[in-house]
Protein backbone atom coordinates (compact mmCIF):
# COMPACT_ATOMS: atom_id res chain seq x y z
CA UNK A 1 0.00 0.00 0.00
CA UNK A 2 1.05 3.58 -0.69
CA UNK A 3 1.94 5.46 1.71
CA UNK A 4 0.08 8.63 2.24
CA UNK A 5 1.76 11.55 1.84
CA UNK A 6 -1.10 14.48 2.41
CA UNK A 7 -4.80 14.53 4.64
CA UNK A 8 -7.06 16.92 3.26
CA UNK A 9 -9.90 17.75 5.68
CA UNK A 10 -13.53 19.47 5.81
CA UNK A 11 -16.17 20.30 7.74
CA UNK A 12 -18.93 23.15 8.52
CA UNK A 13 -20.73 23.44 11.50
CA UNK A 14 -19.62 21.95 14.74
CA UNK A 15 -15.89 21.96 13.16
CA UNK A 16 -13.78 24.12 15.24
CA UNK A 17 -14.23 21.17 18.32
CA UNK A 18 -13.72 18.10 16.00
CA UNK A 19 -10.61 19.67 14.54
CA UNK A 20 -9.66 21.10 17.87
CA UNK A 21 -10.03 17.42 19.31
CA UNK A 22 -8.72 15.73 16.00
CA UNK A 23 -5.54 18.34 16.02
CA UNK A 24 -4.73 17.87 19.66
CA UNK A 25 -4.47 13.63 19.18
CA UNK A 26 -2.13 13.66 15.95
CA UNK A 27 1.29 12.32 16.71
CA UNK A 28 3.48 15.24 16.18
CA UNK A 29 6.04 13.04 14.16
CA UNK A 30 3.14 13.20 11.09
CA UNK A 31 5.22 14.15 7.77
CA UNK A 32 2.23 14.72 5.79
CA UNK A 33 0.95 17.75 4.75
CA UNK A 34 -2.47 18.73 5.65
CA UNK A 35 -5.23 20.96 4.40
CA UNK A 36 -8.45 22.08 6.55
CA UNK A 37 -11.30 23.45 4.98
CA UNK A 38 -13.48 24.51 7.20
CA UNK A 39 -16.67 27.21 6.50
CA UNK A 40 -16.77 30.03 8.56
CA UNK A 41 -18.75 33.48 8.78
CA UNK A 42 -15.69 35.25 9.42
CA UNK A 43 -13.81 37.55 7.07
CA UNK A 44 -10.22 36.06 8.26
CA UNK A 45 -9.19 32.98 9.52
CA UNK A 46 -6.52 34.23 11.71
CA UNK A 47 -8.62 33.60 14.89
CA UNK A 48 -9.36 29.94 13.64
CA UNK A 49 -5.69 29.42 13.19
CA UNK A 50 -4.97 30.73 16.85
CA UNK A 51 -7.79 28.71 18.21
CA UNK A 52 -6.74 25.41 16.59
CA UNK A 53 -2.79 26.23 17.16
CA UNK A 54 -3.46 26.45 20.65
CA UNK A 55 -4.41 22.47 20.64
CA UNK A 56 -2.79 21.53 17.71
CA UNK A 57 0.49 19.13 17.63
CA UNK A 58 1.49 20.30 14.52
CA UNK A 59 2.19 24.40 13.29
CA UNK A 60 -1.14 25.44 12.26
CA UNK A 61 -1.22 28.39 9.67
CA UNK A 62 -3.58 30.16 6.54
CA UNK A 63 -2.58 28.47 3.05
CA UNK A 64 -0.93 30.97 1.50
CA UNK A 65 -1.27 31.52 -2.34
CA UNK A 66 1.09 29.52 -4.64
CA UNK A 67 3.09 28.13 -1.66
CA UNK A 68 4.05 24.55 -1.62
CA UNK A 69 1.89 22.53 0.74
CA UNK A 70 4.22 22.14 3.14
CA UNK A 71 4.78 18.39 5.09
CA UNK A 72 3.86 18.17 8.66
CA UNK A 73 2.37 21.85 8.82
CA UNK A 74 -1.41 22.50 9.10
CA UNK A 75 -3.39 24.81 6.25
CA UNK A 76 -6.19 26.53 7.10
CA UNK A 77 -8.11 27.90 3.77
CA UNK A 78 -8.60 31.66 3.88
CA UNK A 79 -11.95 32.76 3.90
CA UNK A 80 -13.74 33.95 1.21
CA UNK A 81 -11.81 31.85 -1.52
CA UNK A 82 -11.66 28.84 -2.96
CA UNK A 83 -8.32 26.80 -1.81
CA UNK A 84 -6.55 24.51 -4.98
CA UNK A 85 -3.99 22.23 -5.06
CA UNK A 86 -2.26 22.27 -8.17
CA UNK A 87 -0.44 19.02 -9.85
CA UNK A 88 2.77 20.70 -8.84
CA UNK A 89 1.35 20.61 -4.99
CA UNK A 90 1.33 24.13 -4.64
CA UNK A 91 -2.09 26.08 -3.48
CA UNK A 92 -4.00 28.14 -5.76
CA UNK A 93 -6.78 30.21 -4.93
CA UNK A 94 -9.62 31.17 -6.68
CA UNK A 95 -12.84 33.57 -6.29
CA UNK A 96 -15.47 31.77 -8.49
CA UNK A 97 -18.66 31.46 -7.43
CA UNK A 98 -19.93 29.83 -4.48
CA UNK A 99 -20.09 25.78 -4.63
CA UNK A 100 -22.68 24.40 -2.23
CA UNK A 101 -23.37 27.69 -1.15
CA UNK A 102 -19.69 27.65 0.32
CA UNK A 103 -16.54 29.60 -0.61
CA UNK A 104 -14.28 27.83 0.41
CA UNK A 105 -15.61 25.32 -0.69
CA UNK A 106 -14.47 21.71 0.41
CA UNK A 107 -15.19 20.06 -3.39
CA UNK A 108 -13.15 22.21 -4.71
CA UNK A 109 -10.24 21.21 -2.47
CA UNK A 110 -11.15 17.57 -2.33
CA UNK A 111 -11.01 17.63 -6.15
CA UNK A 112 -7.85 19.61 -7.15
CA UNK A 113 -5.78 17.78 -3.69
CA UNK A 114 -7.29 14.26 -5.51
CA UNK A 115 -5.91 15.50 -8.80
CA UNK A 116 -2.76 16.55 -7.18
CA UNK A 117 -1.79 13.48 -4.93
CA UNK A 118 -3.56 10.52 -6.64
CA UNK A 119 -3.40 7.69 -4.67
CA UNK A 120 -1.10 9.02 -1.57
CA UNK A 121 -4.12 11.11 0.12
CA UNK A 122 -6.61 10.63 2.64
CA UNK A 123 -9.60 12.80 2.76
CA UNK A 124 -11.75 13.29 5.93
CA UNK A 125 -15.30 14.62 6.23
CA UNK A 126 -16.27 15.23 9.24
CA UNK A 127 -19.50 17.16 11.29
CA UNK A 128 -20.96 19.51 8.81
CA UNK A 129 -24.67 20.92 8.05
CA UNK A 130 -24.84 20.76 4.23
CA UNK A 131 -23.75 18.21 1.61
CA UNK A 132 -19.94 19.88 1.00
CA UNK A 133 -17.57 17.60 0.36
CA UNK A 134 -19.42 14.30 -0.80
CA UNK A 135 -18.31 15.26 -4.39
CA UNK A 136 -14.81 15.73 -3.62
CA UNK A 137 -14.54 12.53 -1.30
CA UNK A 138 -15.71 10.73 -4.03
CA UNK A 139 -13.39 12.14 -6.69
CA UNK A 140 -10.25 11.20 -3.95
CA UNK A 141 -12.11 7.21 -3.38
CA UNK A 142 -11.75 7.58 -7.80
CA UNK A 143 -8.16 8.76 -8.07
CA UNK A 144 -7.12 5.86 -5.31
CA UNK A 145 -6.81 8.05 -2.29
CA UNK A 146 -8.39 7.15 1.25
CA UNK A 147 -11.69 7.86 2.81
CA UNK A 148 -12.56 8.52 5.88
CA UNK A 149 -15.84 10.24 7.69
CA UNK A 150 -16.99 10.92 10.80
CA UNK A 151 -19.90 8.63 12.20
CA UNK A 152 -23.34 10.53 11.66
CA UNK A 153 -24.34 9.73 14.77
CA UNK A 154 -21.50 10.96 16.56
CA UNK A 155 -21.12 14.34 14.86
CA UNK A 156 -22.58 17.58 16.22
CA UNK A 157 -24.06 17.92 13.08
CA UNK A 158 -24.81 14.78 11.17
CA UNK A 159 -25.75 16.08 7.71
CA UNK A 160 -22.27 16.22 5.79
CA UNK A 161 -20.89 13.05 6.98
CA UNK A 162 -24.42 11.43 6.15
CA UNK A 163 -24.07 12.95 2.38
CA UNK A 164 -20.86 12.15 2.07
CA UNK A 165 -21.29 8.69 2.93
CA UNK A 166 -24.18 8.01 0.53
CA UNK A 167 -22.31 9.89 -2.40
CA UNK A 168 -18.87 8.51 -2.12
CA UNK A 169 -18.80 5.79 0.33
CA UNK A 170 -16.04 5.34 2.84
CA UNK A 171 -12.86 3.33 3.83
CA UNK A 172 -13.52 4.17 7.12
CA UNK A 173 -16.35 5.08 9.18
CA UNK A 174 -15.44 6.06 12.68
CA UNK A 175 -16.27 8.27 15.85
CA UNK A 176 -14.32 11.30 16.34
CA UNK A 177 -11.67 10.16 18.58
CA UNK A 178 -10.69 7.43 16.68
CA UNK A 179 -9.90 9.63 13.76
CA UNK A 180 -6.59 10.66 15.08
CA UNK A 181 -4.87 7.27 15.87
CA UNK A 182 -6.05 5.71 12.72
CA UNK A 183 -4.31 8.81 11.22
CA UNK A 184 -1.31 8.27 13.07
CA UNK A 185 -1.30 4.35 12.23
CA UNK A 186 -1.95 5.17 8.45
CA UNK A 187 0.86 8.00 8.34
CA UNK A 188 3.72 6.73 10.14
CA UNK A 189 5.87 4.24 9.44
CA UNK B 1 -16.97 -4.17 6.70
CA UNK B 2 -15.89 -0.37 6.37
CA UNK B 3 -15.94 -0.37 2.58
CA UNK B 4 -19.56 1.30 2.66
CA UNK B 5 -19.53 1.32 -1.15
CA UNK B 6 -17.63 -0.25 -3.69
CA UNK B 7 -15.19 2.21 -4.90
CA UNK B 8 -16.39 3.70 -8.49
CA UNK B 9 -13.48 2.07 -11.43
CA UNK B 10 -11.03 5.17 -11.57
CA UNK B 11 -11.75 7.61 -14.22
CA UNK B 12 -9.24 8.40 -17.08
CA UNK B 13 -8.40 11.65 -15.95
CA UNK B 14 -5.98 12.16 -18.21
CA UNK B 15 -8.28 11.83 -20.58
CA UNK B 16 -10.37 14.89 -19.37
CA UNK B 17 -6.59 16.71 -19.72
CA UNK B 18 -6.24 16.13 -22.92
CA UNK B 19 -9.65 17.01 -24.22
CA UNK B 20 -9.01 20.56 -21.86
CA UNK B 21 -5.55 20.80 -23.54
CA UNK B 22 -6.98 20.23 -26.88
CA UNK B 23 -10.01 22.81 -26.17
CA UNK B 24 -7.38 25.63 -24.90
CA UNK B 25 -5.19 25.17 -27.97
CA UNK B 26 -8.34 25.62 -29.89
CA UNK B 27 -9.20 28.85 -28.32
CA UNK B 28 -5.84 30.38 -29.05
CA UNK B 29 -5.70 28.94 -32.44
CA UNK B 30 -8.83 29.95 -33.44
CA UNK B 31 -9.44 32.83 -32.12
CA UNK B 32 -6.21 34.08 -30.17
CA UNK B 33 -7.67 34.11 -26.96
CA UNK B 34 -4.64 32.33 -24.88
CA UNK B 35 -5.21 30.57 -21.43
CA UNK B 36 -2.60 28.24 -21.79
CA UNK B 37 -0.59 30.07 -18.90
CA UNK B 38 -3.38 30.10 -16.67
CA UNK B 39 -3.36 28.47 -12.88
CA UNK B 40 -4.26 24.22 -14.62
CA UNK B 41 -6.78 23.44 -11.29
CA UNK B 42 -9.16 26.56 -11.64
CA UNK B 43 -9.11 26.81 -15.69
CA UNK B 44 -10.05 22.60 -15.28
CA UNK B 45 -12.89 23.31 -12.97
CA UNK B 46 -14.41 26.10 -15.15
CA UNK B 47 -14.08 24.40 -18.75
CA UNK B 48 -15.53 21.28 -17.12
CA UNK B 49 -18.26 23.28 -15.62
CA UNK B 50 -18.81 25.18 -19.13
CA UNK B 51 -18.89 21.73 -20.22
CA UNK B 52 -21.88 20.76 -18.02
CA UNK B 53 -23.64 24.15 -18.42
CA UNK B 54 -24.09 24.09 -22.07
CA UNK B 55 -25.05 19.81 -21.41
CA UNK B 56 -22.10 18.65 -23.43
CA UNK B 57 -21.00 14.93 -23.11
CA UNK B 58 -17.24 15.97 -23.58
CA UNK B 59 -14.95 18.59 -23.50
CA UNK B 60 -14.37 17.75 -27.20
CA UNK B 61 -17.62 18.87 -27.99
CA UNK B 62 -17.11 22.05 -26.92
CA UNK B 63 -14.00 22.29 -28.61
CA UNK B 64 -15.63 21.20 -31.96
CA UNK B 65 -18.02 24.05 -31.17
CA UNK B 66 -15.14 26.93 -30.83
CA UNK B 67 -14.17 25.58 -34.00
CA UNK B 68 -17.23 25.57 -36.15
CA UNK B 69 -19.38 27.93 -34.00
CA UNK B 70 -18.73 31.91 -34.51
CA UNK B 71 -21.53 33.16 -31.75
CA UNK B 72 -20.09 29.97 -29.16
CA UNK B 73 -16.89 32.01 -28.21
CA UNK B 74 -18.41 34.81 -26.01
CA UNK B 75 -20.06 31.97 -24.23
CA UNK B 76 -16.98 29.92 -23.47
CA UNK B 77 -15.05 33.57 -22.85
CA UNK B 78 -17.83 34.18 -20.64
CA UNK B 79 -17.72 30.60 -19.09
CA UNK B 80 -13.92 31.11 -18.94
CA UNK B 81 -14.06 34.33 -16.89
CA UNK B 82 -16.94 33.46 -14.28
CA UNK B 83 -16.33 36.68 -12.93
CA UNK B 84 -17.34 36.83 -9.34
CA UNK B 85 -17.22 40.09 -7.23
CA UNK B 86 -18.72 42.91 -5.03
CA UNK B 87 -18.62 46.64 -4.40
CA UNK B 88 -16.24 47.33 -1.45
CA UNK B 89 -14.99 44.08 -1.29
CA UNK B 90 -12.57 43.94 1.54
CA UNK B 91 -13.46 47.10 3.04
CA UNK B 92 -10.23 47.62 4.66
CA UNK B 93 -8.51 47.97 1.36
CA UNK B 94 -10.96 50.63 0.31
CA UNK B 95 -10.52 52.00 3.70
CA UNK B 96 -6.21 51.95 2.90
CA UNK B 97 -7.46 53.49 -0.40
CA UNK B 98 -8.84 56.36 1.13
CA UNK B 99 -6.40 57.21 3.80
CA UNK B 100 -3.30 56.34 2.29
CA UNK B 101 -3.01 56.54 -1.76
CA UNK B 102 -5.65 59.08 -2.47
CA UNK B 103 -4.01 61.88 -0.35
CA UNK B 104 -0.61 61.12 -2.60
CA UNK B 105 -2.63 61.24 -5.96
CA UNK B 106 -4.01 64.28 -4.70
CA UNK B 107 -1.16 66.05 -5.74
CA UNK B 108 -1.29 65.10 -9.29
CA UNK B 109 -2.84 67.47 -11.22
CA UNK B 110 -4.54 64.44 -13.54
CA UNK B 111 -5.11 61.25 -12.38
CA UNK B 112 -5.35 57.77 -14.20
CA UNK B 113 -6.25 55.19 -12.78
CA UNK B 114 -6.00 51.50 -14.77
CA UNK B 115 -8.45 49.36 -13.10
CA UNK B 116 -7.10 45.65 -15.05
CA UNK B 117 -9.47 43.03 -14.86
CA UNK B 118 -13.10 45.05 -14.48
CA UNK B 119 -15.03 42.23 -14.89
CA UNK B 120 -18.88 43.01 -13.97
CA UNK B 121 -17.33 46.93 -12.87
CA UNK B 122 -18.58 46.63 -9.17
CA UNK B 123 -15.17 47.67 -8.00
CA UNK B 124 -15.21 50.73 -10.84
CA UNK B 125 -18.06 52.16 -9.34
CA UNK B 126 -16.93 51.54 -5.86
CA UNK B 127 -13.58 53.46 -6.86
CA UNK B 128 -15.56 56.16 -8.67
CA UNK B 129 -17.56 56.86 -5.59
CA UNK B 130 -14.01 56.78 -3.36
CA UNK B 131 -12.91 59.57 -5.49
CA UNK B 132 -16.00 61.43 -5.59
CA UNK B 133 -15.93 62.02 -1.96
CA UNK B 134 -12.15 62.35 -2.27
CA UNK B 135 -13.06 65.39 -4.14
CA UNK B 136 -11.03 64.06 -6.53
CA UNK B 137 -13.02 62.88 -9.45
CA UNK B 138 -13.46 65.53 -11.60
CA UNK B 139 -9.45 65.28 -12.55
CA UNK B 140 -9.56 61.85 -12.69
CA UNK B 141 -9.39 59.32 -15.65
CA UNK B 142 -10.42 55.06 -15.17
CA UNK B 143 -9.59 53.04 -17.77
CA UNK B 144 -11.30 50.27 -16.82
CA UNK B 145 -10.32 46.94 -19.42
CA UNK B 146 -11.27 43.72 -19.72
CA UNK B 147 -10.43 41.01 -22.39
CA UNK B 148 -14.38 39.74 -21.94
CA UNK B 149 -16.50 41.70 -24.10
CA UNK B 150 -19.73 41.00 -22.62
CA UNK B 151 -18.09 41.90 -18.73
CA UNK B 152 -17.23 45.02 -19.92
CA UNK B 153 -21.42 45.98 -21.73
CA UNK B 154 -22.48 44.69 -18.34
CA UNK B 155 -20.04 46.88 -16.33
CA UNK B 156 -21.25 49.82 -18.27
CA UNK B 157 -25.02 49.27 -17.32
CA UNK B 158 -23.94 48.88 -13.69
CA UNK B 159 -27.03 46.63 -12.99
CA UNK B 160 -26.56 43.93 -10.12
CA UNK B 161 -28.87 42.00 -8.58
CA UNK B 162 -30.67 43.86 -5.17
CA UNK B 163 -29.88 41.05 -3.25
CA UNK B 164 -26.11 42.46 -3.22
CA UNK B 165 -27.37 45.57 -1.71
CA UNK B 166 -26.98 44.94 1.75
CA UNK B 167 -23.90 43.51 1.84
CA UNK B 168 -22.24 46.20 -0.35
CA UNK B 169 -24.32 48.88 1.74
CA UNK B 170 -22.40 47.65 4.57
CA UNK B 171 -19.28 46.92 3.06
CA UNK B 172 -19.44 50.69 1.91
CA UNK B 173 -20.00 52.09 5.34
CA UNK B 174 -16.81 49.92 6.98
CA UNK B 175 -14.97 51.26 3.50
CA UNK B 176 -15.41 55.02 5.38
CA UNK B 177 -18.16 55.98 2.89
CA UNK B 178 -19.38 59.14 4.15
CA UNK B 179 -22.98 58.80 2.68
CA UNK B 180 -25.32 55.61 2.31
CA UNK B 181 -24.81 53.49 -0.84
CA UNK B 182 -27.99 53.96 -1.78
CA UNK B 183 -27.06 57.62 -2.97
CA UNK B 184 -25.62 56.21 -5.53
CA UNK B 185 -28.25 53.77 -7.04
CA UNK B 186 -31.84 53.54 -8.04
CA UNK B 187 -33.75 50.32 -7.33
CA UNK B 188 -36.26 49.02 -9.31
CA UNK B 189 -37.49 45.35 -9.15
CA UNK B 190 -34.76 42.75 -8.41
CA UNK B 191 -32.06 45.33 -9.95
CA UNK B 192 -30.38 48.39 -8.24
CA UNK B 193 -28.58 50.32 -10.65
CA UNK B 194 -25.56 52.61 -10.55
CA UNK B 195 -25.99 56.13 -10.83
CA UNK B 196 -24.62 56.52 -14.68
CA UNK B 197 -22.70 59.97 -13.68
CA UNK B 198 -20.67 58.09 -11.87
CA UNK B 199 -19.32 56.73 -15.09
CA UNK B 200 -18.60 59.83 -16.48
CA UNK B 201 -14.93 60.04 -16.63
CA UNK B 202 -14.72 56.05 -16.96
CA UNK B 203 -13.49 54.71 -20.33
CA UNK B 204 -14.33 50.69 -20.58
CA UNK B 205 -12.06 49.19 -23.08
CA UNK B 206 -11.34 45.99 -23.97
CA UNK B 207 -7.49 44.72 -22.81
CA UNK B 208 -6.32 41.25 -22.74
CA UNK B 209 -3.30 41.14 -19.97
CA UNK B 210 -2.13 37.66 -21.27
CA UNK B 211 -1.45 39.24 -24.93
CA UNK B 212 -1.71 43.37 -25.04
CA UNK B 213 0.68 45.59 -23.94
CA UNK B 214 0.85 48.88 -21.93
CA UNK B 215 -2.38 50.24 -21.73
CA UNK B 216 -1.67 53.51 -20.27
CA UNK B 217 0.12 55.58 -18.23
CA UNK B 218 -1.21 55.44 -14.75
CA UNK B 219 -0.76 56.66 -11.14
CA UNK B 220 -2.95 53.89 -10.20
CA UNK B 221 -3.17 50.47 -11.40
CA UNK B 222 -6.08 48.01 -9.68
CA UNK B 223 -5.89 44.47 -10.34
CA UNK B 224 -7.27 42.36 -7.28
CA UNK B 225 -8.07 38.86 -7.87
CA UNK B 226 -6.88 38.36 -11.82
CA UNK B 227 -3.60 36.88 -11.09
CA UNK B 228 -4.66 34.49 -8.87
CA UNK B 229 -5.70 32.60 -12.19
CA UNK B 230 -2.62 33.22 -14.12
CA UNK B 231 0.77 30.68 -13.53
CA UNK B 232 3.93 32.01 -12.31
CA UNK B 233 5.60 32.91 -15.28
CA UNK B 234 2.13 34.59 -16.57
CA UNK B 235 1.96 36.71 -13.65
CA UNK B 236 5.65 37.95 -13.73
CA UNK B 237 5.02 39.15 -16.88
CA UNK B 238 1.42 40.96 -15.78
CA UNK B 239 3.94 42.49 -13.09
CA UNK B 240 6.01 44.01 -15.32
CA UNK B 241 3.41 45.42 -18.00
CA UNK B 242 2.10 47.30 -14.48
CA UNK B 243 5.60 48.40 -14.02
CA UNK B 244 6.11 50.04 -17.29
CA UNK B 245 2.81 51.57 -16.97
CA UNK B 246 2.86 53.13 -13.82
CA UNK B 247 4.74 56.83 -13.48
CA UNK B 248 7.85 56.18 -10.91
CA UNK B 249 5.93 56.03 -7.25
CA UNK B 250 2.53 55.20 -9.01
CA UNK B 251 0.30 52.64 -7.00
CA UNK B 252 -0.62 48.84 -7.24
CA UNK B 253 -3.22 47.46 -6.03
CA UNK B 254 -3.84 42.98 -5.76
CA UNK B 255 -6.02 41.39 -3.98
CA UNK B 256 -5.38 40.36 -0.13
CA UNK B 257 -4.06 37.05 -0.56
CA UNK B 258 -2.06 36.89 -3.48
CA UNK B 259 1.14 36.29 -3.35
CA UNK B 260 4.55 37.61 -4.88
CA UNK B 261 6.77 35.12 -3.90
CA UNK B 262 7.31 33.45 -6.73
CA UNK B 263 7.02 36.77 -9.29
CA UNK B 264 11.00 38.23 -9.60
CA UNK B 265 9.34 41.27 -10.68
CA UNK B 266 7.71 41.82 -7.39
CA UNK B 267 11.18 43.61 -6.58
CA UNK B 268 10.18 46.53 -8.80
CA UNK B 269 7.48 47.65 -5.92
CA UNK B 270 8.05 48.45 -2.61
CA UNK B 271 4.88 47.64 -0.09
CA UNK B 272 3.01 50.53 1.27
CA UNK B 273 0.56 48.44 3.36
CA UNK B 274 1.65 44.84 3.35
CA UNK B 275 -1.56 43.45 4.39
CA UNK B 276 -3.53 45.22 1.59
CA UNK B 277 -1.64 44.19 -1.23
CA UNK B 278 -0.82 47.94 -2.03
CA UNK B 279 2.91 48.64 -3.54
CA UNK B 280 4.22 51.85 -4.78
CA UNK B 281 6.49 51.14 -7.61
CA UNK B 282 10.41 51.78 -7.14
CA UNK B 283 12.94 50.64 -4.29
CA UNK B 284 12.07 51.08 -0.76
CA UNK B 285 12.54 55.04 0.16
CA UNK B 286 11.97 56.21 -3.49
CA UNK B 287 8.66 57.78 -5.53
CA UNK B 288 8.92 60.42 -2.65
CA UNK B 289 7.05 63.37 -4.36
Amino acid sequence: MVTPQAIVIGCSAGGLTALESLFANLDPALPQSIAVCCHTGSATVELLCELLAKHASLPVEEARERAPMQGGVIHVAPSGYHLLVETSRRFALSVDQRVSFARPSIDVLFESAAEAWRDALIGIVLTGANSDGANGLLRIRQCGGIAVVQEPTNAESPAMPAAALERAGADYCLPLADIAPLLNRLCLP
Amino acid sequence: MNDLAGKAKAPDTSLDDIEIELFVRALKLRHGYDFTQYAPASLKRRVLQLAHAQEAATVSDLTTRLLHEPSFLPVALEGLSVPVSEMFRDPDVFLALREQVLPVLASYPQINIWQAGCAHGQEVYSLAILLEEAGLYERTQIYATDFNESALQQAQEGIYPAREAQLWSRNYLAAGGRHTLADYYSARYEFIKLDQRLRRNVIFANHNLVTDEVFCEAHLVLCRNVLIYFSDPLQDRTLSLFRDSLVRGGFLCLGTRESLDFAPSAGDFTPVDAARRIYRLGPRGAGKE
